[in-house]
C-alpha cells in the first residue's frame, strides 16, 4: 500500500506539472489507463486474502479518483485560460466608429409638411394635391378674385401666358376637389407655390398648406377651435393664439391668426417687430360665391378654410433665421435636420 | 393710410392712448402698421426771431445774427443757411436745447465769434425733408414761444394697412366712424355749409362713358390768390400724413382726399377749351402727365378731356398743361365718381399707382363728391379767395351704383358665428356702421348698404362685420365634430413618404430646389423640350419651368462641391413640366417626380472604408431598393437606353410591364466637364405615377421537400446583356425553379477576347414532393439549349 501512496502522489505532482492537454492526457494513460501504474495496483489485489481485498480495492479506487479529479480540474482550467487567451486575442477597439451608410435626413421644409399632414390626418383630414402651372379660373375666378380685383395686387402673380399662372397658392386645390366630391369635406392641399417676389424675407417658391372643411353647421367657433388645436399641437405648447378680422376674397367672415411670439413669450422683438405677436395664417369661412362656382349649396353646407406658410412655421420652430438657407442645400443646413 | 392721431380726436375722442386705440383698430381688421411720433425727440426750442444778420468777419458762409426769443432777451447766432436774413421767424435752439440724436447745444465759437444758440432746418428737427436752410416759420407765430407747442408736436401718425375691402377707410372721416362704432361713441364732423356762389360761370359736362363715370360734380372759382401759402396747421396735417405740400390749391385738393377720402383734381381754367367731356381714350391718343411723362393711351381708359384733347386719366393722374401753375388765375375742380371696373388695373398698366387710383380702384363714396366740393372750397376760399361759381352737378341716374339691401337671418348669427347675440346688439352695430335698416319680420331684418361700403353686398359680409365689432376673440373656439365615416385605403397605394424613407435609410439628403431653371440648363439636360417660359421671370437664371429634376439636383451638387463637400448623396420630389405637342396648356404634362443623384466614394470616409468610387451599379440598387416596394420585381426591366444628359453606354430606362418609369446612369461627360465636376455623377429620375401600384403579396404553401441547387456557367458574346440572358434562363427553367442568381461575370485571360462567363445559380424545388436528378438535369439542360440557341451561349 506503500506503493499506492507514493504512485498517487507521482501522478499528482505530474498533473501540477502537465504544461498542456497532451501532458495531462499522458498521466491519464500512465497512471490510470488500461496498463497505468494506479490500474496496475488493481491486478495485485488477487493475492490479497478475502477478507483484506474490498479494503484494498477501495483505497486503491480512492486513489484513481483523486487523480481523475485533479486531472478534470486541471483541464478545466487549461481550458479556460486557453479561451481567456482566444478571446483576449479577440479584442477589439469598440470605440471606433461603425461601418456603413450614414443615414440621410429629410429636408426641414418636408419634415414641417409632414408633421401638419400627420396632424390634420389623425381628424381625419385627407391630402389633396393638385398643378402647380394652373388656369387663372382656379387660381382666381373661382375663388372670387375677378380680373382686376385689388385683390389681385396682393399677389404678385408669375404668368405663363394671360389665362396661366404659376399658382400663387395652394386654394386653387380647393376648388379642383369641391368640384370632384361632394361635402362633407375634411382636405388639406400641402404645395409648392409661387409669387414673384425676391428679397431677404421672400422667396419666388414657398410652401403652403391650405385646409378646407366642409359640413353642415359648421361656424366660425369650429375654425377657432380648429386653428387653435392646430397650432398648440404644432408647436407643442399652450401658445396663445389671437384672430384679427382680415380680408381674402374667398372667406367672409376672414381672419389672421396670429400667435404670441415664440422668441420673446410676447414681450417684444427683432423677430416680432417688437408686437409680441406672429401672423401664422390666413382663414375665414368659405365664401358663398366659391359654393356657387363648385355647386355647393351654401345654405345647406358652411365651411371654413385656412392656409399657412410652410416656410415660417419651419423657422419659428426650428429657428432657422433667414429664408433663403431652405432653398440653398447646403449640406450643412440639411444635415441639420 | 396715414393719419394724426390729434387729427382723428377732433372727430371722435375715445378714452385710449394713441398705442390702445392703434390696438383696438388693428384688432378690428384695421391693422396698425406703425404709431411713430410726428417729430424727433426734442427740447428747448422756441420760436425765434432774426432782427439782424451780418456777414461774419472771417467766414463768407457764415452770418452773425442776432436773435429774439430767448427769454433773456436777445442773444448772438452764428448761422451758415443762405436764408438766414432779418425779419424771419424761424426754430430757435437755444443754449442747453437738446435736439434729435441727443445733440446737445453749447455755447460755442465759429470762427473766433461767440454762437449762443442754433438756428434749425427742418431735418435738424426731423420735421421734414427741407435741408436746404433754415425753417422759415408763418410771420405771425409767437416769437418766444416752444416750438413744439407752437407746432402741436405732442402728436403721433398712426399707419394703418388696411385690406382692399376697406376703402371707406381711407380717410379721416372712415377711421373716425369705426372708431366711433368700436367705442359706441359720438363722432363730429367739421361743419361743412354749402358755399353760396359768388359768379355765375360754370362749365358744361358731358359723361359719355356713363358706366365708368355715372356722376361728376364740378365748380369754378376764379381770381385766387395763388401765392397765398397754406396755413401751417393744415402743411402739418398734411406731412403727418406722409404728403407733401405743394401749392395751396393742390394741398387743399390733398387735405379733402385725406379727410373724407374722395380724390379731387383743380385744373386750370385758363388751359380748358370748351366743356369738359367725359370718355374712353381713343387707341393711341397722347398726354403729358404731371410727372411730366407722355404716354400713349389705351382705348379703355377712362379720359377727362375737352374740345381739344385728353387732359388727364380719369381717376388716376392729371395733366401737365392744365395743371394749376404759379400763373394759374382761375380754376375748375372735379371731384366726381368713376367706377371702380372702369379704374381697376388702369394705373398699374401705365405703371402708376397714385393717392387717387388706389382710392377709385377699391370704391370712393359714389354721394360724396358734392360734399367734398363744398369742403374744398371753403377751405381754398380761406386761404387763396377767389369767387366760386355754382356747384354743376352731372349724374346719369341709371348708371350708378344699384342700391343693396341685405337679409340678416337671426339664426344665421349664431349658425354661423356660434355665439348668441341679442337683437338690440345686432341692429345696434349695423346701424352705427351706416346701414340703415329698413324692415324687419320673425326671421330677421333688412338693411340698406350706405354709399361708402364697397364691401358689403351679402349676409355673410354682415356677419364679419358683427363678428369684428363684436370682437373676433370674444367667440368662443370649439371643437369640429364629424362622423366617423371609413375611408377606403389601397393598400396597393405606396406612400411617396415610404420611398423617400428608403433613400434616407441610403444616405441621401433630401434637397428642394426651385422649380424654374435657367433655360440653359433646360437644353442641357432636355434639349429636345421647348420648356415653359415664364412672361415675368425673376431673372434668366429662373426663366423657365423645369423638365427634369436633374438639373436642380447637378447645380446642388455644383454648389456643394464649392463648399469643400466631396461625397454627395441627394435627392428630390416635385413636379417636371414638359409640354405637349402644340402650344396648348391642356397637353402640359405636370408629372410628379423622385430623383436621386450620388457623387464620390461608395461608402463614407471612415478608417475601414475604401475607397471606392459610385458606380452605375450603386445607384442602379437604389432604384431596385425603391422597386421592393412595389413586390412586383418579374414586371420592372431595365433596358439600355439613351438620354440627352446621360452617358450612352451608362443609361438604362426602367419599364414597368414594358412601359418606360424613368431612367438611370452616368452623367454625360459633357455636361460633367460643363458642370465642373471632377468625379461620376450619377443619376435616377422617376415618374412617381409610372412607378403605379404595388402587388398585394399572395401566400404560397412553404414546401416540405429539399431545394437542390445547380450552378451553371455559360460563356457568351461579350455584347450580350446579362439581364435578358437571365430572363431567359429563368423562363426555360421551368416551374419548379425558386430563386435564380447571378454569381459571377467574367471576362479576360482563360477566356476567348471576345466571350465572356456569366456564372448563375439556379435553386430548384417541388411543392409536394421530392424532385428526382433526371428532373433536374432536364430543366438545366432546357436552359443550356435556350440559351445556346439565343445568345450563341455555350457551357464553359
Amino acid at each position: 500500500m506503500q506503493e499506492l501512496q507514493s504512485l498517487t502522489e507521482q501522478a499528482l505532482a505530474l498533473v501540477e506539472k502537465a504544461g498542456d492537454l497532451a501532458a495531462l492526457d499522458q498521466v491519464r494513460v500512465d497512471y490510470l489507463g488500461k496498463k497505468g501504474q494506479i490500474t496496475a495496483l488493481l491486478k495485485g489485489l488477487g493475492k490479497l486474502s478475502a477478507e483484506e481485498r474490498p479494503a484494498a480495492g477501495a483505497k486503491i479506487n480512492e486513489a484513481k479518483q483523486q487523480v481523475q479529479e485533479a486531472i478534470n480540474a486541471r483541464r478545466t482550467a487549461m481550458e479556460t485560460a486557453a479561451i481567456e487567451e482566444k478571446l483576449a486575442k479577440e479584442t477589439i477597439d469598440v470605440t471606433l466608429p461603425g461601418r456603413g451608410e450614414e443615414q440621410g435626413s429629410m429636408h426641414p421644409i418636408t419634415r414641417t409638411l409632414r408633421r401638419i399632414e400627420e396632424i390634420f390626418q389623425r381628424l381625419g383630414f385627407s391630402v389633396e394635391q393638385g398643378p402647380e402651372v394652373e388656369g387663372d379660373y382656379y387660381n382666381f375666378e373661382a375663388l372670387n378674385i375677378p380680373a382686376h380685383h385689388p385683390a389681385r395686387a396682393m399677389h404678385d402673380t408669375f404668368y405663363i401666358d394671360p389665362a396661366t399662372v404659376l399658382r400663387t397658392h395652394t386654394s386653387s386645390v380647393q376648388i379642383r376637389t369641391m368640384e370632384k366630391t361632394n361635402p362633407p369635406l375634411r382636405i388639406i392641399c400641402p404645395g409648392r407655390v409661387y409669387r414673384c417676389d425676391s428679397d431677404v424675407t421672400h422667396s419666388p417658391m414657398f410652401h403652403q398648406v391650405e385646409g378646407l372643411v366642409i359640413d353642415e353647421g359648421v361656424s366660425f367657433a369650429h375654425l377657432k377651435g380648429c386653428i387653435d388645436q392646430f397650432l398648440k399641437a404644432f408647436f407643442e405648447a399652450d401658445v396663445p393664439v389671437r384672430f384679427r378680422p382680415s380680408y381674402f376674397p374667398f372667406t367672409e367672415p376672414s381672419a389672421e391668426a396670429d400667435i404670441q411670439c415664440t422668441n420673446c413669450g410676447g414681450e417684444g422683438c427683432r423677430v416680432c417687430s417688437g408686437t409680441g405677436w406672429l401672423e401664422i395664417l390666413g382663414c375665414g369661412m368659405v365664401h358663398p360665391n366659391v359654393f356657387a362656382s363648385c355647386d355647393i349649396d351654401s345654405e345647406k353646407y358652411s365651411g371654413f378654410a385656412f392656409g399657412l406658410g410652410v416656410e415660417r412655421m419651419a423657422m419659428l420652430r426650428y429657428g432657422v433665421n433667414d429664408l433663403r438657407l431652405f432653398f440653398d442645400n447646403d449640406l450643412r443646413f440639411l444635415k441639420q435636420f | 393710410m396715414k393719419f394724426s392721431n390729434a387729427w382723428l380726436r377732433e372727430w371722435v375722442n375715445p378714452d385710449l392712448t394713441a398705442q390702445q386705440l392703434a390696438d383696438q383698430i388693428t384688432m378690428a381688421g384695421l391693422e396698425v402698421d406703425a404709431v411713430e411720433p410726428v417729430a424727433g425727440t426734442f427740447s428747448g426750442v422756441v420760436v425765434g426771431e432774426i432782427v439782424a444778420c451780418e456777414q461774419h468777419p472771417d467766414a463768407d458762409k457764415l452770418r452773425v445774427c442776432k436773435v429774439k426769443g430767448h427769454p433773456e432777451g436777445e442773444v448772438q447766432v452764428v448761422c451758415g443757411a443762405p436764408n438766414a436774413r432779418t425779419g424771419i421767424k424761424i426754430p430757435f435752439a437755444l443754449v442747453g436745447a437738446k435736439l434729435p440724436g441727443d445733440f446737445k447745444i453749447k455755447k460755442a465759437k465759429l470762427r473766433g465769434v461767440e454762437s449762443f444758440g442754433m438756428l434749425c432746418a427742418q431735418t435738424e428737427l426731423e420735421l421734414g425733408d427741407d435741408s436746404d436752410g433754415i425753417w422759415e416759420l408763418p410771420e405771425d407765430a409767437v416769437t418766444g414761444t416752444d416750438l413744439r407747442e407752437y407746432l402741436q408736436l405732442d402728436d403721433s401718425t398712426i399707419e394703418v394697412d388696411l385690406t382692399p375691402n376697406r376703402s371707406d377707410c381711407l380717410g379721416v372721416a372712415g377711421i373716425a366712424r369705426e372708431v366711433g362704432v368700436l367705442n359706441r361713441c359720438e363722432v363730429t364732423e367739421p361743419a361743412i355749409e354749402p358755399v353760396a356762389p359768388a359768379i355765375d360761370d360754370s362749365l358744361q359736362v358731358s359723361l359719355l362713358a356713363e358706366e365708368a363715370c355715372p356722376r361728376y360734380v364740378g365748380r369754378v372759382i376764379r381770381n385766387i390768390n395763388i401765392d397765398a401759402v397754406t396755413p401751417l396747421w393744415m402743411q402739418e396735417r398734411l406731412r403727418r400724413s406722409g404728403v407733401r405740400s405743394i401749392d395751396p390749391v393742390v394741398d387743399v385738393t390733398n387735405y379733402v382726399l385725406l379727410e373724407l377720402g374722395q380724390p379731387m383734381h383743380a385744373f386750370d381754367l385758363a388751359k380748358l377749351n370748351g366743356g369738359i367731356k367725359v370718355r374712353m381714350a381713343e387707341q393711341g391718343e397722347k398726354l403729358t402727365l404731371l410727372d411730366e411723362q407722355e404716354v400713349e393711351l389705351k382705348a379703355d381708359t377712362l379720359l377727362i378731356a375737352d374740345e381739344k384733347g385728353p387732359l388727364a386719366i380719369a381717376g388716376i393722374m392729371g395733366g401737365l398743361h392744365s395743371s394749376v401753375t404759379k400763373a394759374t388765375k382761375d380754376i375748375f375742380l372735379e371731384s366726381a365718381f368713376f367706377s371702380p371696373l372702369a379704374i381697376a388695373g388702369k394705373a398699374r398698366s401705365y405703371g402708376l399707382h397714385t393717392d387717387s387710383s388706389h382710392r377709385y380702384e377699391r370704391g370712393v363714396d359714389y354721394r360724396l363728391q358734392e360734399k367734398a366740393i363744398e369742403r374744398a372750397t371753403q377751405l381754398l376760399l380761406d386761404i387763396v379767395g377767389g369767387e366760386p361759381g355754382p356747384v354743376h352737378l352731372r349724374e346719369v341716374t341709371e348708371a350708378m351704383p344699384a342700391e343693396r339691401r341685405i337679409t340678416l337671418r337671426r339664426q344665421r348669427v349664431s349658425g354661423g358665428l356660434g355665439i348668441e347675440m341679442s337683437d338690440a346688439e345686432i341692429v345696434e352695430i349695423i346701424t352705427r356702421l351706416g346701414l340703415e335698416k329698413i324692415g324687419e319680420d320673425t326671421e330677421g331684418w333688412t338693411f340698406l348698404v350706405p354709399s361708402f361700403r364697397f364691401d358689403i353686398a351679402i349676409e355673410s359680409d354682415l356677419l364679419e362685420e358683427l363678428a369684428r365689432v363684436y370682437g373676433y376673440n370674444r367667440i368662443p373656439s370649439i371643437s369640429l365634430k364629424a362622423s366617423l365615416d371609413i375611408v377606403p385605403r389601397a393598400e396597393a397605394h405606396v406612400a411617396q413618404s415610404r420611398l423617400e424613407q428608403t433613400l434616407l435609410a441610403r444616405g441621401y439628403q433630401e434637397a428642394i430646389t426651385f422649380s424654374f431653371i435657367d433655360r440653359e440648363a433646360s437644353a442641357k439636360f432636355e434639349p429636345e423640350v421647348d420648356p415653359v417660359a415664364l412672361q415675368n421671370p425673376i431673372s434668366a437664371e429662373l426663366a423657365v419651368m423645369r423638365p427634369t429634376l436633374m438639373a436642380g439636383l447637378v447645380k446642388t451638387l455644383q454648389y456643394n462641391l464649392n463648399r469643400q463637400q466631396d461625397r454627395l448623396r441627394l435627392f428630390e420630389t416635385g413636379l417636371r413640366f414638359v409640354p405637349g405637342s402644340d402650344a396648348s396648356r391642356e397637353q402640359l404634362q405636370q408629372e410628379r417626380m423622385i430623383a436621386g443623384l450620388i457623387y464620390g466614394t461608395r461608402q463614407p470616409e471612415g478608417w475601414t472604408g475604401s475607397k471606392d468610387l459610385v458606380d452605375f451599379y450603386d445607384i442602379k440598387a437604389d432604384v431596385e431598393a425603391l422597386l421592393e416596394h412595389y413586390d412586383a420585381q418579374g414586371e420592372f426591366t431595365f433596358a439600355p437606353a439613351k438620354h440627352p444628359a446621360l452617358h450612352p453606354g451608362q443609361c438604362a430606362e426602367l419599364q414597368r410591364n414594358g412601359k418606360p418609369v424613368g431612367v438611370l446612369g452616368a452623367l454625360h461627360p459633357e455636361l460633367q466637364k460643363a458642370y465642373d465636376l471632377p468625379k461620376g455623377t450619377f443619376l435616377f429620375e422617376l415618374s412617381l405615377d409610372g412607378l403605379g401600384q404595388a402587388v398585394i403579396p399572395a401566400f404560397a404553401p412553404l414546401s416540405k421537400f429539399p431545394e437542390v441547387r445547380r450552378d451553371l456557367a455559360v460563356l457568351a458574346d461579350v455584347d450580350t446583356p446579362v439581364g435578358q440572358l437571365a430572363e431567359s434562363a429563368v423562363k426555360a427553367a421551368g416551374e419548379f425553379l425558386t430563386d435564380f442568381n447571378i454569381f459571377d461575370v467574367y471576362q479576360g485571360k482563360g477566356i476567348d477576347f471576345n466571350r465572356k462567363s456569366v456564372a448563375m445559380g439556379l435553386t430548384f424545388q417541388h411543392p409536394s414532393r421530392t424532385l428526382n436528378d433526371e428532373e433536374i438535369n432536364a430543366a438545366v439542360q432546357a436552359v443550356v439549349s435556350e440559351l445556346e440557341q439565343k445568345y450563341n451561349a455555350s457551357l464553359r
